[in-house]
């Protein structure tokens, strides 16, 4: 278990180098992006330019520059963004991410709760309209741009409805922290919220259906009925059951890119300042320092959701757990 | 008529199961494909009965009907299986439900693949228990243990804590026959229960399985391809080729003297194990049809060495008695309606390419004393010389036979060797 | 030459220093006369074979735990046992299809054991094989004549040129003639026919480069009983006439008796009984072979059965220490749980490693 432990820690610091140097060398190491002419602004004097040089190290080798910048994104946590003079990075990123995490989260849990039901539904009732029905409706969700769907519900929530008797409890954009007013947050959040997971809704309802069907041909589930269960229970118990496993190691993935970072239209359409967000900005302004933060964020919740995916397989998997 | 012996069959006093005329017909592309045709066979108490057959011969699917667990949009079933005079064809699914696991319970032949590999051993073998009877978690789980135990699995109360994956091929099925019989089910169907096994772990289950109808008391209906098997586990044996009977009678009879040319040839083709070694084996040529090539009459016709012209056209041939020491008499009553031991409506019922020839004759039931040899050959068995008058019409491959092959190897290939 | 006793017997109860063991052994071949094309050299020989995985938590699986044998020319050896015993991968390990963890390899008396891909492709010409899915080992989307004809495109023909389109054909011809399939079936594809076509196809494909040694790994048990007997005859058939050497790896002792002149029966991944194949399966001195003669469902029926052997196979991951077979043994003894028997011979031609060999053997 112990060493399971430390080789899954490697393997994130290993990842976590990797991503970190790959992105400073596409902002840093191209050449024609000179950051010192970005920090400076247009036109400016040789002698300004020699002093933000200095001032970031850019004169020094590459590999000190990505040292010091390490050292000051992850031990001294002083990392300033070049743009915004004096912002620090690290604590900007602890600002947005309970805003991105609120958001996913909420968003989980509604894709979650309604593509199981969608897709058993549908398994269960395979090939009647029911089934047609729900799956359609799960293509549709797909095939609904996030941005898209984001900004009608805006236009119909935010101006055209919003004095209607259905919409008037909408609150404008933006993000009410928990702490502060937990209503205020449920209401700022409900909407973003659905617009988020009905894409996911789509996907993880056909998936699981397809794994449903494809399961209700197996051995077991045969055996299963043949045992004299009812057919709620050999879908449920031994079919859902049994696709959890493909269920779950699709959510770890999407939960992580999510929390990273990934929910950026969702949080740019409804102005909700979380990491998508800053991230899109730091890209905008190619402030380095920021990218870099945020990538890292990112790349940690990736490694982290992959391994309590890991860890998952081990519950809902017993041949994996032998397997190690 | 099989449907006659059951009543006559003095191993038994009431048969557990009498299946009549069963069909089982797939849609495929607008039409029926039959699967399995015409099949009936009695299974008496503490009978054993073997369902043997090649691949596509409808042995596996026969099973799958009897337990109603085929749900395939469109399948058809016809014909009827009594279950303790209980009609299994047409039965609502609730009330299937009730038999399956509890009176009707089945093995698999996979048994890696047969349990849910999620779940524990006796997890699964406490579900079943508990679906039919109220027990508490603890009752069922003590039951689970004495079950295993008496199926031979060495620390019962340890393996009940195990998941599948976890236990060798042997102690799977071990734990599936205990499985099968935890709420104590009259019939028991094992389909292919020891292909996946190792010989030397199958001779135990086989073993289990035969000592099963002392023990238990159950009936047990065992399929499989394996001569062998059929041969030291059966009482009664039911040869099918390409979804028709070719053949059934008491295992013993059936392997000393095949009244079919099928089983003859088939048990030919089985290299030897023991006494002098041929150099070649006899072989039957070609392969089995398919379902949608299976030839109009005899089925085995095109592989037949002993086909002649009427053995092509449409009616596949009828059960008739065989064997030299048969007591039935033949009697030509072509009036079902007359035999009260089956529903009339159920025999008539056709399947959907109708060619009924089974209820063209039947026989008297009076005389029968044991259970009887009955093939659907006309001829004589292997070894004696065709009738007078009957010459081998073996059609040139691939002229006016279907088989399953758009191209079937020259006869001379398999029974002759190819030339040199 | 004539199947039976023809092959001269040849064993190897302990893994041999040099050469001259061939000669050796070779006195105690029994006459037969049209052996004697069989040179004293065998065409296959291996020694101290072993092949080790490694698995997770430095547990190790010897599939093939220290193997010796030899084929000679002509003859067939039945390599029999149950799952896990390592038969099939012995059977890979003999065309190097999977390198081997140590000991050698010799085909035509040269070392192959250690020859990279491009030094062993002239041999490959030489050694092939058949395997037990006619279905996967053939490509679904390509004709039967192009899969055929693959070997015979990228091996250079007798006289060491690229073979020409008109010979190619002629070979096919010959090759669908040989396992009796008509000429059409070289323009259709591998689903249009049945198992047995397939297996016929797969064994045309196999002899297409005229190899003397053909290794098949269970090539009849996934047929219909009724079609196994054709492809049991085809091997017979084709040996008889082209001189084959053939490893036939089965579970089936049956198809195996049929086949084989000599039958060298595995567990646990190593041969615990070697000998001529009516000798070993019907005065076994091992008692697992024993137990597996006996265990064959016999189709006589009321045919009189020892009792099964008990308990299951033990992991190959885990095998017992001593002999390999004494947990399921009925004659263990103390010996047995300590030392590992090594294989010895008991009569010419006959090797068994058992302490306590069956005398009724």
């Amino acid at each position: 278990m112990m060493m399971a432990l430390l080789r899954r820690l490697g393997q994130t610091v290993f990842v976590l180098f990797g991503i970190s140097a790959l992105v400073f060398l596409v902002f840093f190491a191209t050449p024609g992006a000179d950051p010192t002419a970005r920090i400076a602004g247009r036109n400016a004097s040789p002698q300004t330019m020699e002093k933000v040089r200095q001032e970031y190290g850019f004169n020094r080798p590459l590999p000190v520059q990505y040292a010091t910048m390490m050292k000051k994104l992850f031990i001294t946590q002083d990392l300033a963004s070049y743009v915004d003079r004096g912002e620090l990075v690290v604590p900007e990123i602890a600002r947005a991410a309970p805003v991105t995490v609120s958001l996913v989260c909420g968003a989980a849990i509604i894709w979650v709760v309604l593509s199981i039901t969608m897709g058993t539904v549908a398994a269960a009732m395979k090939g009647t309209w029911i089934d047609r029905g729900l799956m359609m409706l799960g293509l549709v969700g797909i095939s609904m741009p996030v941005f898209w769907l984001g900004q009608v519900t805006n236009l119909i929530t935010q101006s055209r409805y919003h004095d209607t008797w259905l919409f008037s409890w909408v609150p404008g954009l933006g993000y009410v922290p928990l702490t502060e007013n937990p209503w205020g947050w449920f209401k700022a959040l409900v909407i973003p919220w659905v617009v988020l997971a009905i894409m996911f809704i789509g996907i993880y309802s056909r998936v699981l259906r397809a794994d449903l069907v494809a399961l209700s041909g197996e051995d077991f589930m045969r055996t299963a009925r043949a045992k004299g269960l009812s057919p709620t229970r050999v879908l449920l118990r031994h079919g859902l059951r049994t696709s959890m496993i493909t269920f779950v190691s699709l959510f770890g993935l999407d939960f992580a890119q999510l929390v990273g970072g990934g929910a950026l239209l969702t949080e740019v359409v409804f102005g909700l300042p979380g990491v998508g967000r800053l991230t899109y900005q730091a890209l905008t302004n190619l402030d380095l320092p920021l990218i870099m933060a945020t990538v890292m964020y990112s790349a940690v919740f990736v490694v982290l959701a992959n391994a309590v995916v890991d860890i998952l397989y081990l519950f809902l998997d017993p041949r994996v757990r032998d397997a190690r | 008529m099989p449907a006659d012996t059951p009543r006559s069959n003095p191993t038994s006093s009431a048969p557990l199961l009498v299946v009549q005329d069963l069909c089982v017909s797939f849609p495929s592309r607008g039409r029926m494909i039959p699967i399995v045709e015409h099949v009936s066979f009695t299974l008496g108490e503490r009978d054993i009965l073997g369902l043997v057959g090649e691949s596509g011969s409808g042995k596996s699917v026969t099973a799958m009907a009897l337990m109603g667990l085929i749900d395939s949009p469109g399948v058809q079933i016809t014909g009827s299986a009594l279950f303790r005079g209980q009609e299994l064809v047409g039965l609502p699914q609730k009330q299937l439900r009730r038999l399956r696991g509890r009176e009707i319970a089945m093995i698999f032949q996979d048994p890696m693949t047969a349990f849910t590999p999620v779940y524990t051993i006796g997890w699964q073998i406490d579900e079943q228990i508990r679906a039919h009877e109220r027990l508490s978690r603890k009752q069922a789980r003590a039951r689970t243990v004495s079950l295993l135990a008496e199926m031979g699995v060495p620390d019962p109360a340890r393996t009940a804590d195990r998941y599948p994956h976890q236990l060798s091929g042997g102690l799977r099925q071990r734990a599936m026959i205990a499985m099968a019989l935890s709420c104590n089910p009259s019939l028991l169907i094992a389909d292919e229960p020891t292909t996946a096994l190792d010989v030397t772990v199958q001779a135990q289950i086989l073993e289990l399985i035969r000592s099963l109808r002392s023990t238990y008391g159950s009936s047990v209906l065992l399929i499989t391809h394996d001569m062998g098997v059929v041969a030291e586990t059966c009482d009664t044996t039911l040869v099918l080729y390409s979804g028709r009977v070719a053949e059934t009678g008491p295992t013993e009879a059936l392997f000393a003297h095949p009244g079919h040319p099928y089983t003859a040839a088939l048990l030919a083709s089985i290299p030897p194990l023991d006494g002098p070694r041929p150099h070649r084996l006899p072989a039957i040529a070609g392969a089995p049809p398919a379902p949608l090539e299976r030839p109009a009459g005899c089925a085995f016709a095109p592989r037949c060495t002993y086909v002649h012209a009427s053995c092509l056209p449409a009616p596949p041939p009828p059960l008739v008695p065989t064997g030299s020491d048969t007591m039935i008499v033949q009697r030509t009553v072509t009036d079902t309606s007359s035999l009260e031991s089956v529903d009339p409506t159920d025999q008539t019922r056709p399947c959907t390419t109708t060619h009924n020839t089974l209820t063209e004759q039947s026989f008297s039931e009076t005389t029968i004393s044991r259970p009887t040899q009955l093939s659907a050959c006309v001829l004589p068995a292997e070894g004696t010389p065709l009738p007078p008058g009957l010459k081998n019409t073996v059609p040139a491959p691939g002229e006016a036979v279907t088989t399953t092959q758009i191209l079937s190897p020259p006869t001379s290939s398999a029974s002759g060797g190819p030339q040199l | 030459m004539t199947r039976p006793s023809s092959a001269p017997e040849q064993h190897m109860p302990t893994p041999p220093a040099t050469a001259p063991q061939a000669s050796a052994s070779a006195s105690a071949s029994a006459s037969a006369s049209a052996s004697a094309s069989a040179s004293a050299r065998p065409l296959l020989e291996v020694r101290d074979v072993r092949k080790i995985y490694h698995l997770p938590r430095g547990q190790t699986l010897k599939a093939v735990d220290g193997i010796s044998l030899s084929v000679m020319p002509g003859e067939v050896l039945g390599l029999v046992g149950e799952s896990g015993c390592g038969k099939s991968t012995l059977g890979r390990c003999l065309l190097r299809l999977t390198d081997v963890s140590s000991g050698q390899i010799l085909f035509e008396g040269q070392e192959i054991t250690h020859l990279n891909e491009r030094t062993m492709r002239p041999l490959r010409q030489r050694m092939q094989m058949v395997f037990q899915d006619s279905y996967a080992s053939l490509n679904p989307r390509r004709r039967i004549g192009d899969l055929i004809a693959e070997p015979l495109r990228v091996h250079p023909g007798p006289d060491g040129r690229k073979r020409s389109r008109a010979s190619i054909m002629a070979r096919l011809h010959e090759l669908m003639d040989l396992v009796s399939l008509p000429a059409t079936a070289l323009d259709r594809y591998a689903h249009e026919f049945s198992g047995g076509q397939r297996q016929r196809i797969n064994i045309a494909r196999a002899l297409a480069l005229s190899p003397r040694l053909v290794v098949a790994d269970e090539p009849v048990s996934a047929l219909d009983v009724s079609v196994q007997a054709q492809i049991v005859n085809l091997f017979a058939d084709l040996q008889d006439r082209l001189g084959l050497t053939y490893v036939f790896v089965a579970h089936d002792l049956a198809v195996v008796r049929q086949i084989s002149t000599r039958v060298a029966v595995m567990y646990l991944g190593a041969v615990v009984e070697l000998g001529e194949t009516d000798a070993v399966l019907h005065h076994p001195a091992h008692p697992y072979s024993a137990a597996l003669t006996a265990a064959v469902p016999r189709t006589v029926v009321g045919a009189v059965r020892a009792a099964p052997l008990g308990g299951d196979i033990p992991s190959p991951v885990a095998r017992p220490a001593g002999c390999r077979f004494h947990t399921r043994c009925p004659f263990v003894q103390n010996r047995c749980r300590m030392e590992e028997p090594a294989l010895h011979t008991v009569r010419p031609g006959h090797s068994v490693a058992c302490h306590f060999p069956l005398s009724g053997g």
